[in-house]
């Protein structure tokens, strides 16, 4: 893998359209739906039409045939105009799709991963529970098979996607038995929307990303046919594992976006801030905070490329998915903090956008693993036992 | 119907501070992002437009530039178009509108087209003048500002509406072949999807020369120009006007009075 300084034209090309989308589309309503929490139901298809909801899968299922560093640009760049539209389509890609495209029989990629692909239904994953976030040895979830049929029940909170009109399908992780060395046998199954017994509570109401579709699911008694294990049975841990390597390449490019939008919003606003009659961006306190953003933002998405192009060329990369999960989230709360700093009192008011990106940024030091559990993977891949 | 747009890229100055380089004839675009021209990209719209709405026909993009000029060009390709010229010579660099759009009637010149498209300005240099020579030199009709196209016979008519003052349009049917300069507003861009813009990667861009194109280097760029550029100067501040300081309240006061002295309130 080269390390270039540039992106190729068909990168560079992909950016500036999603740039173009996120500035042209996005940017006028993000207001509305951070004060109202709506779902952008005309952003997302419109981003099913550009190709955006399936970008890493192939054109054969509905996908668009790009690669992992295509899809982590196109999060960046959303990201950089509204968190809520980019972890829409991060949840629905690295968690919600990935299973199917990853672990799926052929029927289930046809079934599923071909609609998800396009854009036209959005998926979610259902991992984390009340007594299992970081410790997600611990699920408690069950999946008992019974006359042919897993039969579900347990709770599954903070997922993202389920309860949208466009939400299709979960793919959830239960105990299915006991391991012969005494540990639990986890397993992926998909649960269909509408489901009997598939209950999906109100959504949450949240610090930040207020319009992406966050809700706590509940399953009781919930049947679905066996043919709906993804993979093999007690396979579940692994999988979502390789995926949350994926998810957290994702989350990075997310929090580079992120930080991105609030250094831009900062530089527009030190220039045109007067105070002792100069502008604020010529104070040198000013200068160092935004010489320091700039600085950070372009490592962690440094690294954030290196990483996707790593999964790309398909060779390991749970270390360095981590690290730069881990880098771009810390540098972000970082970014957003200083950047309302620069704002001073206008930026704690919700009307200026950087107490926005200041919000959701928060987030990412601990969905798809806290940063605490980041330095754990980071820490074990060194050899650390 | 074969249809072919011309466009430009240019540097995106809308939100960037605009420096004058150290020749004096240019602006420092070093920390400058670029993109197609807009009225361009509203012309390219319009081409694909049209051939969707026919259900046949072929779009052939043409720009006059460097290789940094591709990703404009293969944008358009990803949009829809099928074809790619760039028209690149030394010997074409410091030309007016006049000089651009010998170069443009020239490779023009060898194609089959019903109808020619460009943009109806340039957002860098704003000359306007491409699409009017572009028609003299092609001994074509044409028409600019248009904000509206419609084919009457395909090869044969046109109608077009092109924008006044006030909004107001002035409708003319016109002769095909033509040259159309296309205003902004007369459609809704799309977006490239990521599949068109994989197909575009592998499209190829003919590069032409001078030499190819049968022009010799003293009717293209500056020594082909009517106009040639001697220096850019920042608009300085003239000795009639009257900077009024102060509070809000008393400029507004100042402001009022002298409105009020001069008689045009």
């Amino acid at each position: 893998m080269e390390l270039l300084y540039e992106l190729d034209e068909e990168k560079r090309l992909f950016r500036r359209t999603v740039r173009d989308f996120s500035e042209q589309v996005i940017r006028p309503q993000v207001d509305h739906l951070w004060e109202t929490g709506e779902f952008p139901y005309d952003i997302v298809r419109k981003m099913g039409e550009l190709g955006i909801m399936g970008i890493p899968w192939p054109e054969e299922y509905g996908g668009a045939g790009g690669d992992y560093l295509a899809y982590a640009i196109a999060v960046e760049e959303l990201a950089r105009v509204d968190g809520s539209c980019a972890i829409t389509v991060e949840a629905h890609i690295s968690l919600g799709s990935s299973p199917f495209y990853y672990y799926g029989s052929e029927e289930q990629k046809r079934e599923w991963l071909v609609p998800l692909a396009q854009g036209k239904m959005l998926a979610s994953f259902g991992l984390t529970e009340p007594e299992a976030g970081s410790d997600a040895q611990n699920t408690q979830t069950r999946a008992e098979l019974k006359n042919g049929e897993w039969v579900i029940n347990g709770t599954k909170c903070f997922i993202t996607n389920p309860g949208t009109e466009m939400s299709g399908v979960v793919t959830i992780t239960a105990v299915t038995g006991v391991r012969p060395s005494g540990k639990k046998e986890i397993s992926n199954i998909y649960v269909p929307k509408g489901t009997p017994g598939y209950n999906i509570s109100p959504k949450y109401k949240k610090m930040g990303w207020h319009a992406s579709d966050t809700r706590e699911l509940n399953f009781e008694d919930c049947r679905v046919p066996e043919g709906n294990l993804i993979g093999n049975r007690g396979d579940g841990f692994k999988q979502f594992l390789d995926c949350l390597d994926g998810g957290r390449i994702a989350i990075a490019a997310l929090a580079v976006g992120t930080a991105q939008g609030a250094f831009e919003e900062s530089v527009k606003y030190a220039k045109e801030r007067v105070q002792f009659r100069r502008p604020i961006a010529s104070f040198q306190a000013i200068q160092f905070k935004l010489a320091d953003m700039a600085t950070d933002i372009e490592l962690a998405r440094t690294l954030t490329y290196k990483a996707a192009a790593m999964r790309d060329a398909k060779v390991p990369h749970t270390k360095e998915a981590s690290m730069a999960k881990l880098f771009a989230s810390e540098m972000c709360m970082r970014a957003t903090t200083q950047a309302v700093q620069i704002f001073g009192g206008y930026g704690y008011m919700d009307e200026y956008p950087v107490s926005r990106y200041f919000r959701d940024a928060k987030i990412l030091e601990i969905g798809e693993g806290t940063s605490e559990v980041q330095r754990m993977v980071i820490a074990r891949e060194l050899g650390l036992r | 119907m074969k249809m072919v747009v011309c466009v430009k890229r240019v540097p995106d100055t809308a939100e960037s501070e605009v420096h004058i380089d150290a020749s004096g004839k240019d602006i420092d675009k070093s920390r400058l992002s670029f993109g197609i021209n807009e009225c361009d990209n509203y012309a390219v719209e319009e081409a694909i437009q049209i051939k969707e709405r026919l259900g046949e026909g072929t779009v052939t993009v043409i720009s006059l530039g460097d290789k940094d000029s591709d990703e404009v060009i293969r944008m358009a390709l990803a949009k829809g178009g099928d074809e790619a010229i760039r028209l690149e010579d030394e010997a074409f660099k410091g030309g007016d509108g006049l000089a651009v759009a010998k170069a443009l009637a020239a490779a023009i010149k060898g194609l089959e087209y019903d109808i020619v498209f460009t943009g109806a300005l340039a957002d860098d240099d704003g000359y306007g003048v491409v699409p009017a020579a572009l028609g003299e030199l092609l001994g074509v009709p044409h028409a600019t500002y248009v904000k509206k196209v419609e084919i009457l016979e395909p090869g044969k008519r046109a109608k077009v509406g092109r924008e006044l003052e006030g909004g107001l349009l002035e409708f003319l049917e016109i002769d095909l072949p033509c040259v159309l300069g296309i205003q902004t507003g007369i459609n809704e861009p799309r977006y490239a999807s990521f599949k068109g813009i994989k197909q575009a990667a592998k499209k190829e861009i003919a590069i032409k020369s001078a030499a190819d194109l049968g022009l010799d280097a003293s009717e293209v760029g500056e020594a082909g120009s009517w106009a040639v550029l001697e220096q850019f100067t920042p608009p300085v501040v003239g000795e009639m006007a009257e900077i009024l300081e102060g509070e809000p309240d008393e400029t507004a006061a100042k402001l009022a009075a002298i409105l009020k002295e001069k008689g045009l309130v």
